[in-house]
């Protein structure tokens, strides 16, 4: 009783809101008194950015569906009629197509920023769970939008994927004809595609976002230093002596960091959308054709690390499965981290050099993967005759697939052996 | 990690797909086109309405866009409409494809994003690369486009060529009725057409792109300044 007194005395329009809404708290918790440690460097702009690129997507998005049309005889006129017809339409198309590469750029970064800081240990391993469920609800957002322009790499590259769930021992082929929603793909599998990227999964990623924002603000941001803010509180104000206010400090800083990267974003849509084709591929400009296949079927760039890891994996008694299982596998893993890693340090800065050295050679791997999965594997040549003439690029792909995975597997010995440094007790500012 | 080798880092990653992009050309020679020269692109578009329209469609594509290279509605409906077309159609094609099925054993594809799926410098070297071969159907063949069911339709203009199969090279046998330059130029003029066809918006979009650019280096100046502000009294 003697809050609901307090809340009703409150005076003024926020008063009488706040009795009935929790506006001012939620304010104060999430932006004006929450603290956030003040030593955050260039990795810790991602977050933000990617929240700026999810507004982005699901705009842009409402404008897009407003006049396409998820008709197999119509999606490619209606993309082009986008291009050409709509006012701004190829701005907004462009936007759109844009926004989805730089959303793994900036996933991807985040991502990293994760590993180099530790910010996936104790106390935060559901804010690392519930980013690998954006992180996996993301490539199906962009697997199911990438059909959508029903082009000849839409068709053949969801053709592709489609098929590996056939791989599935028992169950396979079954399966995958049930995602079709027919024997090959066509209009119902379109129509699908079409609800699932417009309305199943966006209202999933936009809860797993929520819950992702919720824990981490449960717990507090980590900082580069990986050492715990909270652990030092004013002992009159109980405020973090290292945290600052996100609003305005950090508000205003990833301000900044929202500008440079529009003006990165703009550069791209406005002078080179299809980035060399790597955003937009030039096959995409055929329309869908059952009955072509094009000669290199290559996935956009954000996928091809996996689809590498697909290629390079041997099948075994004729089944594809071994691949397919380690192309989900390598997905998955990312969300063991937190239990792998038994380092007593959480930054990169206080690690030793046996972690530096699995890190890059994990990133020298991905980068080689990702580079590898847009070619075709016959790109340098095959091996004479004493390695079975096999595909030179294939078994630089097995042995990075190999690093890959062993930067996991490995994780737990190589982080408990390493020599760390002391860790400071204040962050380093 | 250090900030310097960070920086490092995302440079390397920002220009990754660059390493890629450089060894992609199979065609050797650059398409000279210029989307800027109205003059081309006009004559480009004449030529793909007289030549080209008579078997592939555009059909993305609507007479009045040619606006945007400088026509005005009048001169579209006085020189480029042949056939009762209204200004605001797209343009479509007259020919049955079941026709032109039976004729050249495919349906002549849909011009309209041609360059995009094809590139401009393909698009130009196929309008070059046509020589006599009396093993196909059609008696032509071409050099990027091996076995291409299409005829080569400007013989006329370039003239006959053939290949020699021991340099490789192709080589005029027959005069047309423009010189080699002429002809490359007709080719050109051709392919920049088709390059503005198919993304008619491309110029308008780089244009707005600069002030997008321009607007936003000041309000990069401006959010810095706030930074630093506000950020003053951290220590």
């Amino acid at each position: 009783m003697a809050q609901d007194q307090t809340k009703t005395q409150a005076k003024g329009l926020m008063g009488w809101v706040d009795a009935r809404l929790p506006v001012t708290s939620f304010v104060k918790a999430h932006l004006t008194e929450y603290y956030a440690p003040k030593n955050f460097n260039f990795w810790y702009f991602f977050g933000s950015l990617a929240l700026l690129i999810l507004v982005l997507q699901i705009v842009t998005g409402i404008f897009l569906t407003m006049h396409y049309k998820p008709d197999a005889q119509q999606a490619f006129a209606s993309v082009e009629y986008i291009m050409r017809d709509v006012f701004g339409g190829n701005i907004i198309r462009y936007m759109h197509s844009t926004g989805a590469s730089m959303f793994f750029v900036v996933i991807y970064l985040h991502m990293f920023r994760g590993l180099i800081y530790g910010s996936y240990r104790n106390p935060r391993e559901l804010i690392w769970l519930f980013g690998v469920g954006i992180f996996l609800v993301l490539m199906g957002e962009a697997f199911f939008g990438y059909l959508l322009p029903w082009g000849q790499m839409s068709y053949w590259g969801a053709q592709v994927i489609v098929n590996l769930f056939a791989t599935i021992p028992f169950i396979g082929p079954d399966l995958s004809e049930w995602l079709r929603g027919d024997y090959l793909i066509s209009d119902a599998t379109l129509n699908r595609f079409f609800a699932f990227h417009v309305i199943a999964l966006p209202f999933v990623l936009a809860g797993l976002v929520a819950v992702h924002l919720v824990a981490l603000h449960e717990v507090g941001s980590n900082n580069p230093d990986g050492v715990e803010i909270k652990a030092n509180k004013d002992k009159k104000t109980g405020i973090p002596l290292d945290g600052i206010p996100f609003h305005p400090y950090y508000t205003v800083k990833d301000l900044v960091g929202v500008v440079v990267f529009l003006i990165v974003f703009a550069s791209i849509l406005f002078f080179a959308p299809e980035m060399g084709g790597y955003f937009i591929e030039a096959n995409n400009f055929i329309p869908a054709d059952p009955l072509k296949t094009p000669a290199h079927i290559a996935p956009v760039w954000y996928f091809t690390p996996y689809y590498s890891i697909l290629r390079a994996v041997p099948p075994i008694m004729n089944s594809q499965f071994p691949g397919v299982a380690a192309m989900g596998l390598s997905v998955m893993i990312f969300a063991l981290l937190p239990w792998l890693d038994k380092s007593p340090v959480k930054s990169i800065r206080y690690r030793g050099t046996l972690y530096k050295k699995w890190l890059a050679a994990f990133v020298v791997s991905f980068l080689v993967l990702g580079y590898l999965g847009t070619v075709p594997s016959n790109i340098w040549g095959q091996f004479g005759s004493w390695l079975g003439g096999a595909d030179r690029a294939t078994v630089v792909a097995r042995f990075f697939t190999a690093v890959y995975f062993l930067f996991f597997i490995l994780m737990p010995w190589y982080t408990a052996k390493d020599k760390t440094k002391p860790v400071p007790e204040r962050v380093t500012y | 990690m250090k900030k310097s080798n960070m920086k490092k880092l995302f440079t390397l990653l920002a220009f990754l797909p660059l390493l890629a992009l450089a060894n992609e050309s199979e065609i050797s020679v650059k398409a000279p086109i210029d989307p800027t020269n109205k003059e081309s692109l006009q004559r480009g578009a004449h030529t793909f309405i007289n030549y080209c329209l008579n078997c592939h469609s555009a059909k993305y594509m609507r007479y009045n866009r040619l606006v945007d290279i400088g026509f005005t509605e009048k001169q579209i409906k006085d020189n480029l409409l042949f056939a009762g077309e209204k200004v605001g159609d797209t343009m479509q094609v007259s020919i049955d494809p079941a026709d032109a099925k039976k004729w050249f054993g495919v349906t002549p594809p849909d011009l309209s994003v041609e360059v995009r799926a094809r590139g401009a410098d393909w698009v130009y070297a196929y309008m070059r690369g046509f020589y006599r071969d009396s093993t196909t159907p059609t008696g032509w063949n071409n050099t990027v486009y091996p076995k291409v069911a299409m005829p080569h339709v400007l013989y006329e203009l370039q003239g006959e060529q053939v290949l020699n199969h021991e340099t490789h090279q192709l080589e005029l046998v027959k005069p047309g009725k423009l010189t080699p330059s002429e002809y490359n130029a007709f080719a050109a003029d051709l392919t920049n057409y088709l390059a503005f066809m198919s993304e008619p918006g491309k110029q308008s979009r780089k244009h707005m792109g600069w002030w997008v650019l321009l607007f936003l280096g000041v309000l990069l100046v401006l959010a810095k300044k706030l930074k630093a502000e506000y950020w003053k009294d951290i220590h």
